[in-house]
Order: structure tokens, then sequence, then C-alpha cells
């Protein structure tokens, strides 16, 4: 019998994030001051980080593979992890949760993000979900005397088991298809027997729709997301609107893109549907929120849209597109969180759309950084929001859907009503309320952050097109 | 090293720096990041300047910003002659002029933001001029109009101004509309927004012809008249000029430093930059050197009837942008952005002085002023420096470039050319008259003001009559430069620019080189002759001149009733046909039913999308329930 270990560099950056995972549990029992937790993690996040350079390669026979494409996502994933625990800081002190596991918890999510970026076996990709999934969970469900934080967590629970069975379902199908679970070899026995065509085959892939369509959170199956986002603490929801729904998308591309390469034309149909209902809700119910959290559930929702017309245009450009897409929201989506958890002090929840009216009277800063994040969301140059609508718009055209594009820019105009009528209210209406900030250097940071990167990516876009590209060499 | 790097983007981080701290940290210390960036652009410019004499000429791209097929957008730098001197002209006289607002501002509440704003106004003029495409060129063109409107507007709470503000702009949007539009055009018709390959394509299209609505236009011909649009508008030519006299609700300095030395000019710049493009067209020449001719004619007639010291000055700008249009429609390019660059120094030095004059006296009204030459000797000097240079007296900076542009109308031969060297003729008068005519009503005989006014009168502080001296100098001797050949000198400034922008052939002897400088010499000199008579010594001669041309009087005194015009042919019929005819018959339906309708019926149709989401988590699983069978049907039908 041959005991030896697989080769361990490929899988290195998920060991040290278990280790700082399980580290961060440790270190809770004996360290009072929550906040040295924040900082190790996001230490430890540092040197996971540095682990990832040279990490390149497979293993585990082939389930586990680390590649610029995992690479570039679990960059995404480090970037979300720091900023929200920047933004976490004070605020889970403000919410009364300043509990040690929820770093802790933060981490494990993350691990199970890196884990489905990685994953080449769809057993590796359903780990690595439900690991990602659980975590959330809780993390949603962390105010625990707020019976809407209890309500968020465990609506996102059952629809999320029930998104599981799904997917569960779908992987048992193809293994029956094919005998294996290994995304590679599906596409090879695909396209060797002919299997093209099979509606065992288009009957599991569907049930992948729907199943990352659950997680990038795309109509019809994004129910859960605006309760969820309100409910969860603030921190957190800008956590898991960049994060899960990255992940989403990095096991869509990875299996879409090389598992079903070849009935590329049926899942492009599913996801058509899919990426114009979710532009469409997401923007126009979006409309109608007066919660500035569930506003931006609707936009998430949204966005989930834009970045799916990439996956659609279904060549390398347009999957390069949508990483470029993912990492950009990354930022402005955490920068416009950051705000909300800004205006959130003792006793005040600054949640309201409402309570924006006159911000830039008494906090003209504050209010040019959420002018910057909502006009890179609405997606007006030069901001970053515009270079990564422009990419994906392009690789579309190229691909020939510019009917799609089409739709997909007037869904956009409607966006900037809601988006912008923040701005205004910022800075045409008197305000009406005395309106407190929380400061705190950490938010200060992950404002600063944001806010310079959506202005540069959107002033020097080169860089990252370029990264995203070069990520996919190997794809 | 790329140096010439810090010439746009110091003025950049003075503006990220003041906006970011002017308000907690650096308050009433913002001019020193601003004066200092400039001064360092200054020196910059002075650096990059001798390379480009030296013949070093600098065309790059920095970077692509983005790229979309063939389509493709990039910021880059082309440093000629035209740019060397541009740079000269904007950070020079915006040294002085940033210098000079120190004093000018002092104690103002918004003291940082000025600053800010000033800055960031170099920054796109900045990158306006130093652009080697359309696409930067345009961005720079509507930044700087941008700045505009803040700095016009900029002391908000009063109602002129920030009316005058919204009147820049929009008026603004329909020269811009236009200049849109062109750049469009080029990008189709050439595949490039570059300058380089552009101007050298664009004589391959000669002849070619568009459909418009079934007429045959002249492709050049749309391209270049498009492009005059945005120059129109940021140039305040007619008949878009109405918004720079308002302008002047602005402090003074931005109206010395955007209003009359740099952001105005970019119109006349442009159209030099594109002389590769406009001379293929005579239509467009002919249509460029009329209405710079009639605006300069118009405008100086105008300026002889105001009493607000900024708006005098405000005409006669206007009538110095429409004189550089003249030389750029009769092909001499190089003597209109001669004028260009000896105006920006008379004409700031005007504004600057009449700023100190307001800032000693504390109104704009020339009636109420009077013997302020006592009290204020550099002003007085400085501004009469100004009006002499101004009014084309021979020896002084802007007799050079005047002369230039007379007699290029005269010699270009053809019969615009002749129709528009009589108007630049008559122009020749009125400029000097309304200069001293202002000079004399403010300086001299008795102060006209309370008493309580006269308490008040000083010379400004030094910050502000050295910036005054200095310009003094420039309106004096920048025109040495260009001195041309009859009269002993070697046309320097023209002979620099004509790798650029060409040479125009004259048709014309030395003799009447001579006869046509003497005339408007004569002229000129006559214009100071009468003003002094009229405003002097027989100050009854005006007043009774006034009552016996009463119409003609009012009519200049109300600019022509533009305004008015303008109020009931555009602004009083759609107000009325929106009251009577939209609201009274169909607002009701049709408007409402578009303007309100759509978002109301997005917002409907946003309440009953809304109530599906039911908060019940069985709703949501069936609903995830549904989309799988709909996919599923969708599939495998």
């Amino acid at each position: 019998m041959n005991l030896q270990l697989p080769p361990l560099g490929p899988i290195m950056p998920e060991i040290f994030m278990t280790s700082l995972a399980l580290i961060l549990l440790m270190a809770d029992l004996f360290i009072k001051k929550k906040e040295v937790l924040a900082g190790a993690s996001i230490l430890g996040v540092l040197v996971v980080a540095y682990t990832l350079i040279g990490s390149s390669g497979s293993t585990f026979g082939g389930m586990f593979i680390s590649d610029g494409y995992s690479s570039f996502f679990k960059a995404i994933f480090f970037i979300n992890l720091i900023l929200s625990v920047l933004i976490s800081i004070k605020y889970i002190r403000i919410e009364r949760v300043n509990f040690g596991e929820y770093y802790s918890l933060i981490a494990l999510s993350t691990l199970g993000m890196m884990i489905m970026a990685s994953a080449a076996d769809l057993i590796v990709l359903y780990l690595g979900l439900e690991l990602m999934a659980l975590s959330t969970y809780i993390l949603a469900g962390f105010i625990r005397y707020d019976i809407k934080s209890n309500e968020a967590a465990l609506k996102y629970f059952l629809l999320g088991a029930f998104s599981s069975a799904f997917l569960l379902y779908g992987i048992s199908l193809i293994y029956g298809l094919t005998g294996t679970t290994s995304i590679k070899a599906i596409a090879s026995f695909i396209s060797e027997k002919g299997l093209v065509g099979n509606p065992a085959l288009s009957l599991s892939m569907t049930l992948f729709v729907v199943a990352f369509g659950f997680k990038i959170a795309a109509v019809p199956f994004h129910m859960w997301a605006p309760d969820a986002y309100e409910g969860a603490p603030t921190s957190i929801t800008a956590f898991m609107s960049v994060g899960p729904k990255a992940a989403g998308f990095a096991v869509l591309g990875r299996v879409f893109m090389i598992a079903f390469a070849s009935i590329k034309f049926e899942w492009t149909f599913l996801l058509i549907p899919l990426s114009i209902l979710s532009m469409a809700i997401g923007n126009i119910v979006a409309l109608a929120q007066s919660n500035i959290k569930r506003m931006l559930a609707y936009s998430s929702i949204a966005h989930a849209g834009y970045a799916l017309i990439g996956v659609i245009a279904a060549n390398t450009d347009g999957v390069a597109s949508m990483m470029n897409y993912l990492m950009i929201y990354a930022f402005m989506n955490i920068g416009a969180f950051a705000v909300v958890i800004m205006l959130r002090t003792e006793g005040f929840k600054g949640e309201n759309i409402t309570d924006y009216e006159g911000l830039a009277k008494t906090h003209p800063f504050l209010s040019a950084l959420m002018l910057i994040f909502m006009f890179s969301l609405t997606g007006i140059p030069p901001t970053a929001g515009f270079i990564g609508k422009l990419y994906v718009f392009m690789s579309a055209i190229n691909a020939g859907y510019t009917w799609l594009v089409l739709v997909a820019v007037v869904f956009s105009v409607i966006s900037a009503y809601f988006y912008l009528r923040i701005v205004m209210y910022m800075y045409m209406r008197e305000p009406k309320i005395e309106v407190g900030t929380s400061k705190s250097g950490t938010l200060g940071v992950a404002l600063g952050v944001t806010a310079v990167m959506v202005l540069a990516i959107g002033v020097y876009p080169k860089c990252l097109v370029e990264l995203a590209r070069a990520a996919l060499s190997g794809f | 090293m790329k140096y010439y790097l810090l010439i746009p983007f110091l003025p950049l981080a003075a503006f990220v720096i003041n906006i970011l701290f002017g308000r907690g940290l650096i308050r009433d210390k913002a001019h020193w990041i601003s004066c200092l960036t400039i001064i360092g652009s200054f020196i910059a410019s002075i650096i990059t300047g001798i390379d480009v004499i030296n013949g070093k000429i600098i065309n790059e791209d920095l970077y692509t910003w983005i790229v979309a097929g063939k389509f493709s957008v990039s910021v880059g730098f082309l440093i000629d002659p035209l740019t060397a001197v541009m740079l000269f002209v904007v950070t020079g006289v915006g040294s002085l002029i940033f210098i000079y607002s120190i004093g000018y501002m002092h104690g103002d509440k918004g003291y940082y933001r000025f600053f800010s704003y000033l800055s960031l106004f170099i920054f796109f003029m900045l990158m306006l001029i130093m652009s080697n495409n359309f696409i930067q060129l345009y961005l720079g063109w509507e930044g700087v109009g941008l700045c505009s409107y803040f700095l016009i507007g900029f002391w908000y709470e009063k109602k002129a101004a920030a009316d005058a503000g919204k009147k820049a702009f929009i008026t603004n949007r329909f020269g811009d509309f236009g200049f849109a539009l062109g750049v469009f055009m080029i990008f189709l018709t050439f595949g490039s927004v570059h300058y380089i390959p552009v101007f050298s394509e664009v004589k391959n299209i000669v002849g070619q012809t568009v459909n418009i609505l079934g007429y045959e236009v002249n492709l050049i011909t749309l391209i270049a008249l498009l492009l005059f649009c945005g120059a129109v508008g940021k140039s305040a030519q007619i008949p878009l000029h109405v918004w720079l006299p308002d302008a002047m609700e602005g402090p003074t300095p931005v109206s010395a430093l955007i209003h009359a030395a740099t952001m105005v000019t970019a119109g006349v710049f442009m159209v030099a930059r594109c002389n590769a493009i406009f001379n293929l067209s005579q239509v467009a020449m002919n249509v460029v050197a009329i209405v710079g001719g009639v605006t300069s004619l118009f405008a100086a007639t105008i300026a002889v009837a105001q009493n607000d010291i900024k708006r005098v000055i405000a005409y006669s700008t206007l009538s110095h942008l429409g004189m550089m249009f003249l030389a750029c429609g009769v092909g001499a390019y190089a003597a209109g952005v001669f004028h260009l660059y000896t105006h920006a120094f008379f004409k700031a030095l005007l504004f600057l002085a009449a700023g100190s004059v307001i800032h000693a006296v504390g109104h704009n009204d020339i009636q109420r002023m009077g013997g302020l030459r006592k009290y204020m000797p550099i002003t007085y000097l400085t501004m009469f420096v100004a009006a002499l240079s101004a009014g084309g007296i021979p020896g002084l900076a802007g007799f050079f470039s005047k002369d230039e542009i007379i007699w290029s109308a005269f010699a270009s031969g053809s019969l615009v050319g002749k129709f528009v060297w009589v108007l630049v003729t008559a122009v020749a008068f009125f400029t000097p008259f309304y200069s001293f005519r202002m000079i004399f009503l403010a300086f001299h005989g008795k102060f006209r003001g309370t008493h309580h006014e006269e308490h008040h009168l000083h010379e400004s502080p030094p910050v502000m009559t050295i910036p005054l001296i200095f310009l003094a100098l420039g309106a004096i001797g920048v025109g040495w430069v260009g001195i041309p050949e009859i009269l002993g000198g070697g046309a320097h400034f023209a002979e620099f620019l004509k790798p650029v922008l060409g040479h125009p052939e004259f048709h014309g002897t030395h003799a009447q080189e001579w006869g046509i400088m003497g005339l408007s010499t004569t002229i000129a000199i006559s214009g100071i002759i009468i003003a002094a008579i009229f405003y002097l010594m027989k100050t009854y001669i005006p007043i009774k001149l006034a009552q016996q041309l009463s119409p003609i009087y009012r009519l200049l005194f109300n600019k022509y009733y533009v305004d008015e015009l303008y109020h009931h042919i555009l602004i009083r019929p759609i107000l009325w046909v929106s009251t009577r005819f939209i609201e009274g018959i169909t607002d009701a339906k049709i408007i409402e039913g578009i303007v309100n309708g759509v978002p109301k019926t997005i917002g409907r149709f946003a309440v009953i999308l809304r109530k599906i989401q039911s908060g019940v988590t069985q709703h949501y699983a069936i609903f995830m329930a549904a989309g799988v069978f709909i996919l599923v049907a969708l599939i495998l039908w």
C-alpha cells in the first residue's frame, strides 16, 4: 500500500488558511481584546496570500488544481476578507457581538471559497461550497438577539440546503452518465462518447445552473438574498455579497467552460434568461426599496446579471471580463457598505435611504466617497464600474450578443435612478435629522483603499485587464 | 525623464491635496500649494519650450485607457511649437493670476475651495492643450467647462452668480454637442482619434460627401463646422456669446484666467490645431472668418455703452476673440495665435486691474467712480498700459498682433477677406475708444461715489500690484517676438509656428502694408483722442449724444437685445407652449405619461414584483422550484 503524501505545494494556501482559522478559534479563549484577533486574521491572510505565490500545479490525483484562474479568484477572496474585517472591528462592537469566533468563521468561509476556486473535481467543489455556505449561514445570524438576523440565517440556510440538493442531484446524474467526477474527464468523456444532446446530460447541466445560480443570487434563485442581506450584520452583508458570489462565478466558469464545453450552446441558452431576469428584477425592484441594505441586495442581484454576460460570451475574453467585473465589484460594493456601516452608530441604524438626506452638508468627505461608489455601481467613467461593464459588454458584442448588451445598457440606465437618488439625497436635500458617524481608523483605511482602487482602476484599467487575461493563460 | 508630465500633474496634485485637506488642515494656506505647483509647471513649460525651440517635438502615448476594437482611447501628449506657446500663456499668465488671487480672495470663506478649483482648472486646460488626440481634447474641454461652472457660481449664495453659472453651462451644451458630433464623425471617417493620422489622411477625403436628410454635404466642411460649433460655444462667439458677459459674476481672477486668458481661447487653439481640416474647406473658413469678424465688431460696439467695468472688458474679450477667429478664417492661423498670446497678457491685466479697482471701490459701476488715479497709481498706470496695448498703439504687444491680423485680412485677396478687413478696421477704432472711456471715467475727474466709499479708497497690497506690474511688462514687450519684417523685425513668432500652422499667401505690396498699418494706427489714436474729448474735456457731449441718438444708445446699452431676443424666441415660446399647450392639454396624458409615467410604471411594476418577496420561506422555495421546472422545460423541450 502506498502511503506517500501527495505534493502539498498547490494546496499550501488552503493549509495555511485552515491553520489560521483554527488558531483564531483557539486564541479566542485566551485573548480578551478581540481587536487583536482581527489584526491577526489580516496578518494571517497576508501570509496565506504569500504562500499563494508559486503554488501552481495540481495535486490529490488531479482533484485539486492551483492555476492562474483560481489564484485570481483567491485574490478577490483575500481582498474581500481583509476589507470585511477592516469594516467589522468597530461595527460588531456597536452591535454588541464582539466575539472571537466571528473572525474564525470568516476565515473558514474564505477557505471554502478557495477550495471551490481550486476544485478540479465535483466532490471537492461540493466540499468547498458547503464549507463556505455553512460558515456564512452562521455569520448571517451572528447578531443572536436580533430576530431579523436570525431570520436571515434561517432562510439562507433552508434555501441553501434546498439548492445543495439540486447540486448533488446534478453531480450524481453526471456521475451516472460518465462514471467520473473529474471536471476534465467529464469533458473528454462527453466529446469522446458523443453525449451531446443526451437529455440526462442537459438535465444535469440545468441542475448545475440552478445551484450556481443560487450562489450568485441570479433570478429566479435570488429570493433568499434580499432577506438575508437585510437581516445579516452589515459587515457580513458586504462579505457575502462579494465572496460567495465570486466563488459561485469561479465554479460556474470552470464547470461550464471545461466540463460542459461541448454543450456551450445549451447552457448559454439557459444563462441568457437568467442574466436578463437578474438585471430586470434586480434593477427594477431596487427602485422601490427604502432600506439601503435591501437596495444594495437588489443591486447585487443586478450585478450578477451583468457578470453573467461575460460567461455567456463563452470565450476567454468573456471569462476574463467576468473576473475583472468581480474584482471591481468587490471594491465598489464593499466601499458602499463601508459608508453604510459608518452611519451605524450607537442607537441609530442609519439604514434608511432618507437618512442620507443632506449628508453632504454635515459630512462632505463621506458623501464624496459615497458619490464615487454610487457612480461606480452605475458605471459612470472614470470609475472602475464603467471599466467593468465596458469589458463585459465588449466581449459579449464580439461574441455576437449585441442585443443582450442593448438590454443590459437599458437596465443600467434604470439603475442610475436608484444609485443617483442617494447622491441626490446627499447633495440636494436639506438634512432633516442629525446623523452621526462612527469613525474608526480601520474603517477609514477600508474606505480609502476602496475609493482609491475604484478610481485607480477607472483611470488605469490596463493592469487589471491584463492580469485577468494572463490568469486565463493555462485555463 | 518625461519631465513634461510635471506640467499637468503638479496642478492636479495641488487640487487633490487642497480638496482633501483644505477644509480641515490647510485652510488659509491653500494658496501655497496651488501657487508653488503652477510656478513649477511654468518652469517645466519653459524647459519644454526650449526643447521645442531646439527642434525636439514630443508626440507619444503615455498609456492606453481603453481599447474597444478599432477605437482606442489613450492619454497622450503632443508638444510642438503651438503647444509650447499655449503652455507659456497658460502657466505664465496663470501663475501671476494665482499670486494675485492670494490678495483678492483673502479672507473668503471658500478660500481653499477657490484654489482647489483653480488648480483643477489649470490641470484640465493643460490636458486640453497638450493632448495628442481628440478624446483627451474633449475631456479637457469639458473639464475646463465644469471648472468654469464651479468658479462662475463660486459665490453660489448670490442668485445672479448661480444663474450665470447655469447659463454658461447650458449655452456651452449647444456648442459641445456639435463638437462631440464632430469628434464622432472624425472617428467614423478616419478610424482614429489621434491628430497625426487624422491630419495626414484628411486630404484623401477631399470631395467626399455624406447624405444628410437628402442633401449631399461635403464631409470635410461638415466635420470642420461641427468642430467649430464647439469653438463658438467655448469662445463665446455669436450666437452663443451670451454666457460670457454674465460669467463676470464670478470672482475677478476667474474672469482674468478663465474668461480672458485661457479657457475662452481654447476654441481658437482648437481651430488652429485642426488647420489641416479647416484649410480644405473654403466654406468652413469663410464661416469662421465671418462669425469672428461680426462678433468682433458687434461686441466692440456694445462695450461702448456699458457701465459695469467688468462687462466692458468682457465685451472687449468677445471682440478680441472674434479677431482671432477672423485671422484663422483667412488662413493666418499664426496671426490668430499671436493675438491669443498677446491678448492673454493685456486682457488679464485689464481684468486684474479692474479687480483691484473693485477691491477698493466695492462695486463695478464706472459712473460712480472717478479720480481714482491719485489713490491707486500702480493700478492706474498698469491699466493704462493695458489699454494702450489693447488699443493697438505702436510699439506695444497688442499692436503687432492686431496689425498682423488686419494685414492678413486685407492681403488674403478674397472677398470675405476684404469684408472682414472693413469690420476689423472699424473695431480698431472702438477698442481704444471704449478702453479709454473706461479709464477716463474711472481714474480721471472727481470721485463720484459717496463720502463713505471715498474714505475707503486705497491702493491694493503688493501681492496684487506686483502681478499687475509683471503683466504690464508683458503687455508692453511680449509682442516683440513677432515684429513684422517691414518694421525691421524677423516675424519670429510666425516662423516658429510655421511647421504646425503653415503660412498664408499674401497678395499685397509693401506699400500697401505700410498704408494699412498707418490707417489702423491713425484710427486707433483717433479713438483715444475722441474718448479724451468726450470723457475728459467736454463731458456733456456723450450725454447729449446719448439723448439725441437715444435708439442707438439704447440698442447698444441693451446689447442688441440678444438676451431679450433669446428670451422671446426661445425661452418664452418654450414656456408658453409648455404652460398653455402641454400643461393644459396634453401634459396630464402625454408628458406625464412619458416623463413621469415611465419611472412610475417601472415603480408600480417594482411594487408588484416586490410583493413576490413575501418573506415566507416556503414561497421562496416554491418560486425556486418553479424556476427549475421552467429551465428544465426550456432545455428538454
